[in-house]
């Protein structure tokens, strides 16, 4: 690689979509994780009005997060929803606090 | 290379049952989690928390590793001794970055096992890193220097890592939590397999002035009563520069004016919120002192009035 060059990559926002096969890859499990992880609600697909997933890219993070907890701290997949929910209202309120305190 | 201390990083006594250890395992690991903790060293310590769990889980590895341990302190210069391990046998262990000290004793484990991805023959394993960005960047693009550990086979076949620097873009209108994928950025492929990806998650660092909340941006104004009351413009700042803005007048405590907008771009740019923060100016001058009483005598003010006091 050039030394000075800048990698231009691509921002997994609203606006971009994956499909299961991609999100899959960017957090490294199978397709029926994924599948599980949709219907335990953790991720949220645009639609289903064909015959697969599509993700907006916000999902990746979540998806990410989701792996993380299931492997390290052997959740199951309820577990997982629930911590994620907690984790970001957390998030939400302590951003909050800070400003106030 | 300093000895670590298994029992005393997961907190169990040497005697510890495969159960305790498992239940301290959980709790710490819990704690630390770098998903769940706040705590500014939550990484490392889980980390610290997961090596020593790998070592004291599996009776073998447990047992070699007793047998070290009683002629050893915590952080104590060590080296192992030679044919330390005779008689015991280990199978390769998950490959994350573990210390030196474990790598001595129970050295490497198959790299990337734990990470490659299922179904994707051949592909390298992606990598994922965290970019700190300011809010100001996130309104105009930024490009930052990251460094990475990057595992990789050397002629003897040995597993090694090197350091890896890349400049990346950071385009204009990220939000913390986003990622940016960059394509053939992981690992390489094995027989002609595609690179994997390199995913950067960004983060805001914390502002002193202002807080994201998705493309909104929340900053709080200190005012002055008379400001609020009778209405006013004043200075604001924002992460683009400073703007002036309409307080209307019998404005309030903690009123939110909103600057359709002027939060962080994209395709719905976000809005800027200023949150109107009374401030009292101090009764430390007669001056100030005499127009309190004043407002005291002429005002026909009760604070408490709901209170029912």
């Amino acid at each position: 690689m050039k030394k000075n060059e800048i990698l231009t990559g691509v921002v997994l926002d609203e606006s971009m979509e994956l499909t299961v096969d991609e999100l899959c890859q960017s957090c490294s499990v199978r397709r029926e994780t994924i599948v599980s992880m949709v219907e335990e609600g953790i991720l949220t697909p645009v639609s289903r009005t064909d015959v697969t997933y599509r993700f907006t890219g916000v999902n990746v993070k979540r998806a990410i997060r989701a792996t993380r907890l299931q492997r390290d701290l052997e959740l199951n997949l309820p577990g997982v929803a629930l911590a994620l929910d907690l984790i970001e209202e957390i998030d939400r309120l302590r951003e909050r606090l800070r400003k106030i305190g | 290379m300093q000895f670590k201390d298994y029992y005393k990083t997961l907190g169990v006594d040497k005697n510890a049952t495969q159960d305790e250890i498992k239940k301290a395992y959980r709790r710490l690991a819990r704690k630390y989690h770098p998903d769940v903790s706040k705590e500014t060293d939550a990484e490392e310590q889980f980390k610290a928390v997961g090596e020593a769990y790998e070592v004291l889980k599996d009776p073998e590895k447990r047992a070699a590793y007793d047998q070290l341990g009683s002629q050893w302190q915590a952080g104590q210069e060590f080296r192992p001794p030679p044919d330390w391990d005779a008689g015991f046998e280990f199978s390769g262990g998950e490959a994350s970055a573990f210390s030196d000290f474990f790598e001595s004793l129970f050295g490497r484990g198959q790299s990337g096992g734990s990470r490659s991805a299922y179904g994707f023959d051949g592909r390298g394993s992606d990598h994922h890193a965290k970019v700190l960005i300011d809010l100001e960047d996130a309104y105009a693009g930024t490009a930052r220097q990251i460094t990475l550990q990057a595992p990789y086979v050397d002629e003897s076949g040995h597993i090694r890592t090197r350091e890896r620097t890349l400049n990346v873009r950071v385009p204009k209108g990220v939000i913390s939590g986003q990622h940016i994928r960059l394509a053939g950025q992981g690992d390489p492929g094995a027989g002609g397999g595609r690179a994997g990806d390199l995913y950067l998650e960004v983060q805001f660092r914390t502002h002193k002035l202002y807080r994201a909340e998705g493309r909104d941006v929340y900053v709080d104004v200190p005012v002055a009563p008379w400001e609020l009351a009778l209405g006013s413009k004043i200075r604001v700042p924002t992460p683009e520069g400073r703007v002036v803005v309409a307080v209307p007048p019998s404005s309030r405590q903690g009123d939110k004016l909103r600057l359709a907008g002027r939060g962080i771009p994209g395709k719905k740019r976000g809005d800027l919120f200023v949150t109107l923060r009374v401030v009292l100016p101090p009764a430390d001058s007669e001056k100030a002192r005499h127009m309190y009483e004043q407002m005291k005598q002429e005002m026909d003010f009760d604070p408490r009035q709901n209170l029912g006091v």
